[in-house]
């Protein structure tokens, strides 16, 4: 019989046997049994339960076909390509008044310019000043949480740091706007209050949460053996964590990160609130930024319905949802091949 | 400790003794032990001092104009004086909205899963993938989806049907933003009730079949219930998400100042998250509001900690009695 422990590969190694692969075992299934006859208005309410739990998938179908559908005339309708088109988005364009190709955001001028450069770049900006805090911070703490503290610390500090991810989110874009905004300003001597390091530094608090408890999992389910085996090879407590723990709990904490990621580029209040949503490209991170979350929700309550700018919106949005789509997949992946790894199951 | 040197000699070192090797190491194994703890700590430190510093921000600024006129008052004079109880009332009927559209689905799409769904079927997994990419949806698109969904679709669609085409429920309003909220914090409902179910011993679901009992019998009058207090886990983190996003509603119902209160399904509503972003960003007179844009913040805030911290501790108690069972 094969304990969880042997079936685990050792960090680094690939699995080659068939043999040695477990199945994730089955959810608690009750044994087929002669049951007591049912009247027949129970198999109706249970077709009714299958078809609330389509709810989720419905959901997301939903989603995707009616923010597409508004975006769609980007691609056929004559009177909104007369103003935009994918090109124009996405190319550079020398517009009347500038000396050579740019790509500009200003919707609502004169002739309206929707190059949507300046927009993905501030995104790109604000995440990774986010998660340059958010994964040491998060990893960290769930370090000392899952190996240093005691069970009594590690009871107060785990509600704690959940209760962080608590804050609504307009709480924190209000506290980086009126609070950290001042303080950034005062001690780094910036021009701009608002900019891409505050609002990723606000942004990171509602990172943090995702980062820790993820990781803090991942570091609690690496088998004691593991360390126990290190241990009696002589290796110092530091050299443990770095060179098995860390290893062993990687995918977890990548799962971690990418959940993160995914908060992170989609989170709309603390970036429209705190980031001076000014549409620029530059590579300075004291700057104001524009992103395209803080965008659509800067823009969509005054724009005409089905007019150029509405479909562009829309477009972002889907965008937007692809983007944070492919990566929250890619973490939810990554923890359902952990789950099965280590037999939980679920 | 460390175990010692080994045994064959290391070209790097070749004039020092081995109780010189076993002393560096011993020294360099501290540093770094010492190093590791000290820095992982700080961290921790690092991210409870971020939550007590807002905390405590919050409390300080907020406290001052608090009072129970400002809970029961409507605001006045531009938004610098009066209170926020249109934004409460609207808050409340909002999330009550949410809670009875969203929470029944919730429930029962985690009971299917749990008790009927066979584990490794295609569509079971559909479902569950599905759930954890919804919850991963920007809160943003949750507010595109609302207005082009249930706004523009759904509303104008009804408009049609029974108003000859006159504006009723085809603009934003209360029904669409408790809608568009309860699809948000649906899978916030799922994995708690799902969690909860697993928690219910096998034990109570066969003595229950033995009995005569039928599958579904099974599950609502035995399973169900056992699992009470964690569907009002899910339900009061829903309740909190609901109270505290912004993003959702504010193409699908919020807004910012109402001379009455929502009078049924189809008006608009205020709402104190979305009063708060209001009054922080497009304030004519900021130091005039800020006093009350600090104690808006501090209802919202408790408001959401009591609801999480209520959470935290039946979730607690379904965990220990999950523990006891198994």
């Amino acid at each position: 019989m094969l304990n969880r422990e042997t079936a685990l590969p050792l960090p680094g190694e690939r699995r080659k046997s068939k043999l040695l692969t477990t199945r994730p075992p089955q959810a608690e299934r009750l044994p087929r049994l002669q049951l007591a006859p049912a009247p027949k208005w129970h198999a109706v309410v249970e077709w009714g339960l299958r078809i609330l739990a389509a709810s989720a998938v419905l959901a997301i179908a939903l989603i995707l076909i009616f923010i597409g559908k508004e975006a769609a005339p980007l691609f056929y309708s004559s009177v909104v390509r007369a103003q935009v088109t994918l090109s124009k988005m996405w190319v550079a364009q020398t517009w009347p008044g500038y000396d050579e190709a740019v790509s500009v955001w200003q919707p609502v001028s004169e002739i309206p310019k929707f190059g949507v450069w300046p927009l993905i770049v501030g995104t790109i900006k604000v995440t990774i000043v986010s998660m340059a805090v958010a994964v040491p911070l998060g990893v960290a703490s769930a370090l000392y949480v899952s190996q240093y503290a005691r069970p009594r610390t590690r009871e107060l500090v785990k509600p704690l740091i959940e209760l962080l991810a608590g804050i609504p989110s307009v709480v924190l874009g209000f506290f980086a706007l009126i609070v950290m905004a001042t303080w950034f300003q005062d001690r780094l001597g910036l021009d701009s209050r608002l900019n891409a390091l505050v609002s990723g530094a606000a942004l990171s608090i509602a990172v943090i949460p995702v980062i820790f408890t993820l990781s803090e999992e991942a570091f609690r389910a690496v088998p004691r053996s593991y360390v126990e085996a290190s241990t009696a090879l002589g290796a110092a407590r530091w050299q443990t964590i770095l060179r098995v723990l860390l290893p062993a709990a990687s995918p977890g904490i990548a799962a971690g990160v990418a959940l993160g990621l995914g908060r992170a580029i989609g989170e709309t209040m603390i970036v429209l609130m705190a980031s001076g949503n000014a549409a620029i490209v530059s590579a300075n991170f004291a700057d104001s930024v524009r992103t395209i979350s803080a965008t659509i929700a800067a823009e969509l309550a005054e724009v005409v319905f089905g007019e150029a700018h509405y479909t562009v919106l829309f477009f972002l949005g889907t965008l937007l949802f692809i983007a944070t789509f492919f990566v929250n997949s890619v973490g939810d992946w990554t923890i359902r091949r952990m789950k099965a790894k280590l037999g939980g199951g679920s | 400790m460390s175990a010692g040197a080994p045994a064959a000699d290391t070209p790097r070192s070749p004039r020092r003794t081995t109780a010189q090797r076993v002393f560096v190491r011993t020294v360099s194994n501290r540093i770094g032990d010492t190093a590791m703890a000290l820095s992982s700590g700080f961290a921790t430190l690092l991210v409870l001092a971020i939550l007590a510093i807002i905390l405590i921000d919050i409390l300080r600024n907020g406290i001052g104009h608090l009072s129970l006129t400002f809970l029961t008052q409507a605001p006045s004079e531009g938004m610098t004086a009066g209170g926020i109880f249109p934004a409460i009332v609207g808050m409340v009927e909002m999330v009550v909205l949410m809670t009875l559209a969203g929470v029944p689905v919730g429930v029962a799409t985690a009971v299917y899963l749990h008790e009927y769904a066979p584990a490794q079927a295609r569509a079971t997994r559909m479902i569950r993938i599905a759930v954890s990419n919804l919850a991963g949806v920007p809160s943003i698109v949750f507010g595109l989806f609302g207005l082009g969904f249930f706004v523009q679709f759904l509303g104008a669609g009804i408009d049609k049907a029974f108003f000859h085409g006159q504006k009723v429920y085809g603009q934003p309003a209360l029904i669409w933003a408790a809608l568009t909220m309860a699809v948000l914090t649906l899978p916030v409902v799922i994995v708690a009730t799902e969690e909860a179910l697993r928690a219910v011993p096998r034990e109570l679901r066969e003595a229950s079949l033995a009995l005569g009992a039928t599958k579904f019998q099974t599950v609502i009058r035995v399973v169900v219930p056992q699992a009470s207090a964690g569907i009002l886990t899910g339900m009061i983190l829903a309740v909190s998400r609901g109270a505290g996003e912004v993003a959702p509603i504010l193409f699908t119902g919020a807004a910012y100042f109402l001379p009455h209160l929502p009078s049924g399904l189809s008006s608009q509503f205020m709402t104190p998250s979305y009063h708060v972003y209001v009054l922080a960003t497009q304030s004519p007179d900021v130091d005039a509001t800020k006093p009350i844009l600090y104690s808006t913040v501090l209802v919202l805030l408790a408001l959401t900690f009591i609801l999480n911290i209520a959470a935290i501790v039946v979730r607690a108690r379904v965990r220990r009695q999950s523990g006891l069972a198994h």
